[in-house]
């Protein structure tokens, strides 16, 4: 009998090597490939080494330089610990027979930017990886998620994870984004309306018409911090668009292979009567650039609305939590968000630093310069990417704006290098999160899109990108 | 893997939503290649001022519940980055179990792997566990997890915990280990779906 299933419930089924409880709830299940860094990645290797086991597939995985690496142009230097893990990385990649981009090596850049660039994310697959971001290849149809050290351990060594399946979760993005509304608008939008933890034990699936306009890789922005709101694992059905990306990458199959592997992943997709555990509908033309205001991603608002005043919220713990983040966040009840003034702007991250995200940024850059006061860095997401923008012209917008051109890496998304912000520095960010001392002790993160931060460090306070640019 | 059968110690309560593994471990010690050092970092912002002092407003920082064994959390504890060291600091610290309305899913499993049981309850269970253990004389819980019951004073909370991850506890089994015993089985699976799918055998 037919048993209409979504997308996940088919990459999961079809990865299942074999059911560890009756209702197969629990599985074995195999994984395609994934990245590796150096900071999530040495422990697993070392017990790999104790109990000497081999990788059971080195093909399978590419080692990626990328959390603690420096950004400024031509520093080498790097500190004694962050040398320590480049360099045991570099070891295990050589002894364990994986392929790596070093800090040195053209390709090198952020895992997530990098694995679908070269077209290593191909639809259909399940991709496990020591990064909470991996849901990002679900814009090709893959099936992403992020993973402790002891299971990169366990997946090098065996190929595959204990797995449980998740509940399934449809997002409906219904009608066209207005003018001036980015994907990440997006994906704040719903991470406010569900919250943190609102999709914690689910997957989603990304459709309708809102959906298919995006680009791939606005359609990563979105996957890739699905996981701000608890998911593991954010799809979207392969479509044309994703097979113009993947002809253009280098690494995609080609040939009779394309052929062959083309046709079976534009098959792939949920049935049109497979129910989903929860339904979330989203209107594109009521969403409007987000920024947060407090340190949990779920604390955001539109870029005309006020700082919430805690005094409203009922609920004790929920009202803790708002005056715990106005106090940390050092920000009024009741304050227009676009008062709060600036001193430093970043744009980058696995989130948003592609090439369209750069380019969305130039245009609001172009013939403007930042506030004084406010320094502001712009870190490309791979060296390609920063290659590409440097071939458009857009470094040089970026530095007559007054932004630090930089190489490509983690950097201050989670400041692990020396990219970090000072204590009450307070900064517009198109990053992921904005926990307390995330991007620096006592740092102050305001999360929103590139074109966002890039109106905001013009401006020197929170700003509205549609105010500066008439926007497409 | 360090096994769980049925433990007594103090329970400390955290009741803040969304704790996320930034304020568990924030990356100043993520600067390893082993799992060494860890306890120092654990909640580092929240124990310690910028000098290095401890808070003494902070908890954990209080001699009642200094040494204590099971952390009783708010919602969405572990948020955040995938980062295991989170999971080894509270280990390194002595914390045997965590109990919260909800977790995020890969800290979750962070904690199977490591022997750190982490239990799930309904709103209204936490809330008295949080109740009871914020007085110094009640903070001592006893968790069997052969049995799923939580003790206290005057109280006593069944919970569940699925039977895969439970045996895993209670024997401390290594899961690679384990999940090699299927070698054949996984040679058998890979070697039929790559043939279905050529195009993942190429890089």
């Amino acid at each position: 009998m037919h048993r209409a299933r979504t997308l996940y419930d088919k990459l999961v089924d079809r990865h299942t090597v074999r059911k560890l409880d009756e209702h197969a709830q629990q599985v074995l299940l195999y994984v395609d490939r994934t990245v590796l860094n150096e900071y999530t990645s040495p422990q697993a290797f070392t017990a790999l080494r104790i109990a000497e086991r081999p990788v059971w597939r080195p093909a399978a995985a590419l080692g990626v330089v990328d959390h603690v690496n420096p950004t400024v142009v031509g520093r080498i230097a790097i500190p004694e610990d962050a040398a320590k893990q480049t360099s045991y990385f570099a070891e295990n990649c050589r002894d364990f027979g994986i392929e790596i981009f070093d800090m040195k090596h053209a390709m090198q850049g952020i895992e997530h930017v990098v694995m679908p660039e070269i077209g290593l994310v191909l639809p259909g697959m399940v991709i496990a990886a020591g990064d909470s971001h991996t849901t990002t290849y679900g814009a090709f149809g893959a099936l992403g998620f992020g993973i402790g050290t002891s299971d990169i351990e366990h997946y090098l060594a065996t190929q595959t994870l204990i797995y449980k399946r998740l509940g399934s979760m449809r997002v409906t993005l219904d009608g066209d984004l207005p003018p001036g509304v980015r994907s990440k608008d997006v994906v704040m939008a719903l991470i406010e309306s569900i919250g943190a933890s609102g999709a914690t034990g689910y997957a989603i699936e990304f459709q309708g018409g809102g959906i298919r306009a995006l680009s791939i890789e606005a359609r990563m922005t979105l996957c890739n911090m699905a996981v701000e709101c608890g998911a593991r694992g954010a799809l979207i059905a392969p479509d044309e668009k994703v097979m113009t990306y993947l002809s253009k990458t280098v690494r995609a199959p080609r040939d009779e292979l394309w052929r062959l592997a083309s046709e079976r992943w534009l098959s792939l997709q949920s049935d049109c009567d497979a129910i989903f555990d929860r339904e979330v509908i989203l209107a594109a033309k009521e969403i409007a650039p987000m920024v947060t205001w407090g340190t949990s991603p779920d604390q955001a608002v539109k870029i005309t609305e006020c700082v919430p005043d805690p005094r409203m919220q009922a609920d004790p713990v929920r009202r803790h939590a708002i005056e715990r983040a106005l106090a940390y966040m050092d920000l009024r009840p009741g304050q227009p968000v676009n008062t709060i003034q600036i001193q430093a702007a970043f744009i980058g991250s696995c989130t948003n630093s592609r090439i369209e995200d750069l380019r969305d940024a130039a245009r609001v850059l172009d013939g403007r310069h930042i506030a004084s006061g406010v320094r502001a860095i712009v870190v490309p997401g791979s060296m390609s990417v920063r290659r590409q923008a440097e071939a458009e012209g857009l470094d040089r917008i970026f530095t007559s704006a007054g932004f630090e051109w930089r190489q490509s890496g983690c950097s201050m998304c989670l400041a692990m290098n020396d990219d970090v912000l000072a204590r009450a520095e307070r900064c517009a960010s198109s990053t992921n999160r904005n926990f307390e001392d995330r991007q620096g002790a006592g740092g102050r993160t305001h999360l929103m899109s590139p074109a966002m931060v890039a109106a905001s460090a013009v401006a020197g306070r929170l700003a509205d990108v549609r105010q500066l640019v008439g926007e497409r | 893997m360090q096994a769980f059968v049925k433990v007594r110690g103090i329970a400390v309560p955290l009741a803040a939503s969304n704790i996320d593994t930034d304020v568990i471990m924030p990356k100043q010690f993520l600067k390893g290649i082993d799992r060494s050092g860890l306890d120092r970092g654990l909640f580092y912002h929240l124990r310690f001022d910028e000098q290095g002092s401890p808070r003494p407003g902070f908890i954990l920082n209080q001699a009642e519940w200094r040494d204590a064994a099971f952390l009783i959390a708010g919602p969405n504890f572990g948020c955040g980055s995938s980062r295991e060291h989170a999971v080894w600091g509270l280990m390194q610290y002595g914390i045997r179990c965590i109990i919260a309305q909800s977790f995020a899913g890969i800290f979750f499993d962070n904690c199977a792997r490591n022997g750190l049981l982490a239990i799930e309850l309904g709103e209204e269970e936490v809330r008295r566990l949080l109740d009871l253990v914020s007085s110094p004389a009640d903070n001592v819980l006893t968790i069997d997890l052969n049995n799923e019951t939580i003790c206290g004073r005057g109280l006593e909370i069944d919970f569940e915990i699925d039977p895969i991850r439970k045996d895993s506890l209670l024997k401390g089994l290594d899961a690679v280990g384990q999940t090699l015993e299927f070698r054949d089985e996984i040679r058998t699976f890979e070697r039929n779906y790559l043939r279905e799918n050529p195009w993942l055998e190429q890089k």
